[in-house]
C-alpha cells in the first residue's frame, strides 16, 4: 500500500527540491511546524545544563558502540532468558523474510504497526502486502501517510507536510469521514477506525528506541498509545530495530530519554514510555504470547568500520537536526527521496544506498552547523558531510575509501581545475602573476557563471589585488614597516 | 555462516583504532534536590501542563473525590483491581454514588470487544511518581493487567505522595529495577495525545482521553 521509496530516484534531488521551493504550501507547512518545534525544544531544556547533558548522551552512545558486538550478544542472551526470540538480518531483504516467516507460521493475515523507521527502511509494508498480508499503520501520522500512499516526510512527525484541510479531504475520500477542519473529530474518527483493526490484528509490529543489554528490555517512546496497543493486544509482537540501538544498562536510558523527547518535540517526556522485557507469563491476562526481536544490520556494520563515520551510529533519531536545518525547512522531507530526510539522512543514507545514488545529499547543506549544535548526542554532522563530500569525489586520497560508491561524483575537469588552483597557489611568484593578470583583464569576466549566477550576481574582480594595495599603502606611508 | 555470525564477525573484526568506552558522568542528572512539598508541586504542575488532572486527597476522602470525579463524567462502570486494597476498598464501600465495578478476571482473548467498547473508566494503583516529568510508574500485574490503564477512555490512578521520586533515574535506582524487570514497565505522563494533524493537540487518540491522579498525601494508619 505504501509507496516504496524504490520508485523514487534519489539522484533527482535537485528537481524535487526545486518543486518544493516553488510550492508555497509546502514551504508554509514546514516553516510553521519547524518554528514551533524549535521554540518548544528551547523551552524544554531551560532548567538543564544542556551542554553537560549532551556530553553524557554522547558518551553513553559511544560506550555502547565501543562494546557493540558484546552488548548485542548480551542483549540476545537476556532476551532469550526472558522468553523473547531473537533474529538477525544482514539486510532489509533478510529482515522482511524473517518477519514474513513469523507471520506465516502464525497464519497471520493482518498486521498492525506502531511507528518504526527501520520498517520504513525495510519497506516492510510493501513487502508484506505483496505476500498477501495486510499491514496497517496505527500511528496517526503514519496512518495518514499510508492512506495517501506516500512515505513519511519527517522521522518523528510523518505527516507534517500536510495541513488539516488536506488530511480532512484524504480521510473523507479514503474512509468516508465528513469533511471537517475539526482536528478532534478527525482524531476521534481515526481512533474508531483503528480500534477495530487492533482487535482483529494477528501480529503487532513495532520499532525500538533503546534496547537494554543488561536486562533484555525493549523501550518504546510514544504519545498516542498505539505503540502500547500494538505491543499488547495481538497475540504476537515483532519488534524490529537497527543493531546500533543497544545500550549497556538500564540507567543509561534515563539521560537518553531526557534528551530524546526534549530534542524531538520539546516534551519533558512523552505520554508513554513502554518497557517490554518478556512475552505474557503463564498467569498474566494480557500481552502477546510471543515476542520477537529482529536485529537489522543493513549497512550499519560497514559504518562501524571507520573511526570518523562511526559517529553516525550514535543517533537516537530525535529529528532535531532536521527541525533546525535551513535546507530541510525549505525543501521538506520528500525532496530528499530517502527514508531518513534532513541532516541525519544526508549522513546515513549514503551508507544504506551507496554514494553513487546519494551523491547530491552531502552537498545539500550550507554547512551552517545548526544540526551539529542541536544534536543531543553531539554527532559532528557538518564534519561528516564534508567527509562524505570528499568520499564522493575521491575517497582513497585522504582516507581509506569506506563508503560504497565513493568517487562517483569525481569529474576529470573539476579535478584538473583544482590541480591548476593548487599549482598557482603554492608559489608566490605564480600567484602574484596570476592575480595581476586577472585584475588587468577583469573587463573580460563573464556575467554568467553557470548555476552560481542563477540566484546570485557574479562576484566582481577588484581592479587591484590585495598584494598590490598593501604595497601601495606601504609606499605612500614612506617605506616598509617591519 | 548465519546472519548472526556474519554481523558479529564484521563488528568484531573492525578496522580502525580500537574503541574505548568513555567514562559516563551522571552527576548532571543528580543535581535536583527538592523537598517533599516541592516534588509534589512540580509533579502536579508538570502533569497538569500536559492535560492531566491531579487531586490531592487524604486517605479518608479519596473515595469521595473518586465518586465526585466519576459522577461529573457520567461514568457508567469502573474497571478495578480485584486483590489490591483499592479494589477491596471500593467493593466494601457499597456506595451508591460509585458506578458498578467491573473486574479484569479473565484473559483478554475472551472479552476484547467488551473491554474496547463497553468499559467507561478504570482505576489502578501506581508504583510511584516522578516529579521532574510529571510521570506515573506502573508495573502491570495479574491484578492490574496492561490494557487496564490503556483501553478505557478514563484512567484514574492512585499515587502515594510518599512514593514521589525526583527523577526517573532516582526512581529506578531506589526501586532497583536493574535487578529484575517485569513483563512490562510503564511511565505514563498524561492522557493519550497526538499532534500529527498540523501540530494541533488532540487527546485520546488511542488510549485514555483523560488521566486523573488521586494523590494520597497522608501516611497509612
Ligand atoms: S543526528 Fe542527532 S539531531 Fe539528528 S536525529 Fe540523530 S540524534 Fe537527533
Amino acid at each position: 500500500m505504501s509507496q516504496s521509496p524504490h520508485h523514487i530516484d534519489v539522484r533527482e534531488f535537485h528537481h524535487r527540491a526545486q518543486a518544493a521551493i516553488d510550492s508555497p504550501k509546502i514551504r508554509r507547512n514546514f516553516r510553521k511546524a519547524m518554528d514551533g518545534l524549535i521554540s518548544k525544544r528551547k523551552t524544554a531544556f531551560e532548567d538543564w545544563d544542556l551542554d553537560t547533558l549532551r556530553t553524557l548522551g554522547a558518551n553513553i552512545r559511544l560506550k555502547a558502540l565501543a562494546q557493540l558486538p558484546d552488548l548485542l550478544v548480551q542483549l540476545e542472551q537476556q532476551l532469550i532468558a526472558n522468553g523473547v526470540k531473537v533474529h538477525w538480518a544482514n539486510d532489509s531483504e533478510e529482515a522482511c523474510h524473517l518477519v514474513r516467516d513469523i507471520c506465516l507460521r502464525r497464519q497471520a493475515k493482518r498486521v498492525i504497526k506502531g511507528k518504526s523507521m527501520v520498517s520504513e527502511e525495510m519497506e516492510l509494508n510493501h513487502y508484506l502486502e505483496e505476500h498477501g498480508i495486510e499491514a496497517l499503520e496505527s500511528d496517526l501520522g503514519e496512518y495518514i501517510v499510508q492512506l495517501a500512499e506516500e512515505t513519511p516526510s519527517h522521522i518523528i512527525m510523518p505527516a507534517i507536510h500536510k495541513n488539516t484541510e488536506e488530511i480532512s479531504d484524504l480521510m473523507h475520500d479514503r474512509t468516508g469521514t465528513e469533511r471537517s477542519n475539526d482536528v478532534e473529530y478527525l482524531t476521534a474518527s481515526a481512533r474508531q477506525q483503528l480500534r477495530e483493526k487492533f482487535m482483529q490484528a494477528d501480529v503487532g509490529i513495532s520499532g525500538v528506541n533503546f534496547a537494554v543489554a543488561e536486562t533484555g528490555t525493549l523501550c518504546l517512546v510514544e504519545n498516542e498509545g498505539n505503540g502500547r496497543l500494538t505491543t499488547t493486544v495481538p497475540s504476537c509482537h515483532i519488534a524490529v530495530t537497527g543493531i546500533e540501538k543497544v545500550v549497556t544498562s538500564l540507567e543509561d536510558v534515563a539521560p537518553l530519554l531526557a534528551l530524546l523527547t526534549r530534542s524531538a518535540t520539546g516534551q519533558h517526556i512523552t505520554t508513554y514510555f513502554n518497557m517490554i522485557s518478556s512475552p505474557r507469563r503463564a498467569e498474566e491476562l494480557d500481552g502477546p504470547e510471543e515476542v520477537h526481536l529482529v536485529l537489522v544490520d543493513n549497512g550499519r556494520s560497514s559504518i562501524y568500520q571507520d573511526d570518523e563515520l562511526l559517529d553516525t551510529l550514535r543517533c537516537i533519531r530525535c529529528g532535531a537536526c532536521m527541525n533546525h536545518c535551513p535546507v530541510y525547512t525549505r525543501v521538506g522531507g520528500h525532496a530528499y527521496g530517502t527514508t531518513y530526510p534532513g541532516p541525519i539522512g544526508k549522513i546515513l543514507m549514503p551508507h544504506l544506498l551507496g554514494l553513487d545514488e546519494t551523491r547530491h545529499l552531502p552537498t545539500a547543506s550550507s554547512l551552517c552547523g545548526a544540526c551539529g549544535e542541536v544534536c543531543p548526542v553531539r554527532i559532528p554532522i557538518p564534519d561528516l558531510l564534508v567527509r562524505l563530500r570528499q568520499e564522493s569525489v575521491d575517497g582513497d586520497h585522504l582516507h581509506p575509501a569506506r563508503v560504497r560508491g565513493h568517487g562517483s561524483k569525481r569529474s576529470a575537469m573539476e579535478a584538473l581545475a583544482w590541480k591548476g588552483w593548487r599549482w598557482m597557489h603554492t608559489s608566490a611568484g605564480r600567484y602574484r602573476f596570476g592575480t595581476g593578470i586577472a585584475t588587468r583583464l577583469r573587463a573580460l569576466q563573464p556575467q554568467h557563471l553557470g548555476a552560481w549566477t542563477r540566484y546570485r550576481s557574479a562576484p566582481r574582480l577588484a581592479p587591484k589585488s590585495l598584494h598590490e594595495l598593501v604595497r601601495e599603502r606601504q609606499t605612500s606611508r614612506g617605506g616598509k614597516s617591519s | 555462516m548465519s546472519a548472526r555470525e556474519q554481523i558479529l564477525q564484521r563488528l568484531r573484526q573492525r578496522q580502525g583504532q580500537p574503541l574505548t568506552a568513555p567514562p559516563c558522568d551522571f552527576s548532571v542528572m543528580e543535581q535536583r534536590d527538592w523537598s517533599e512539598a516541592e516534588k509534589l508541586d512540580r509533579f502536579e504542575r508538570t502533569l497538569e501542563s500536559v492535560h492531566g488532572e491531579v487531586h490531592r486527597v487524604s486517605r479518608g476522602q479519596w473515595l469521595d473525590r473518586l465518586a465526585e470525579v466519576l459522577t461529573t463524567r457520567g461514568t457508567r462502570n469502573l474497571l478495578a483491581p480485584i486483590n489490591h486494597w483499592i479494589g477491596s476498598a471500593l467493593r466494601e464501600a457499597q456506595r451508591d454514588d460509585l458506578p458498578p465495578l467491573l473486574a479484569y478476571d479473565r484473559p483478554i482473548d475472551g472479552w476484547k470487544p467488551e473491554l474496547f467498547n463497553q468499559v467507561d473508566a478504570s482505576i489502578t494503583s501506581t508504583r510511584g511518581g516522578i516529579a521532574e516529568t510529571g510521570s506515573l510508574i506502573l508495573w502491570p500485574t495479574v491484578d492490574e493487567p496492561r490494557l487496564m490503564s490503556l483501553v478505557p477512555p478514563v484512567h484514574v490512578a492512585v499515587l502515594e505522595a510518599s512514593q514521589l521520586y525526583t527523577t526517573f533515574l532516582e526512581a529506578m535506582r531506589a526501586q532497583d529495577w536493574a535487578a529484575g524487570m517485569p513483563t512490562n514497565a510503564l511511565l505514563i505522563s498524561g492522557p493519550s495525545k497526538t499532534a500529527d494533524i498540523e501540530q494541533t493537540l488532540a487527546y485520546g487518540v488511542h488510549g485514555p482521553k483523560e488521566l486523573i491522579v488521586l494523590v494520597i498525601e497522608d501516611d497509612p494508619v
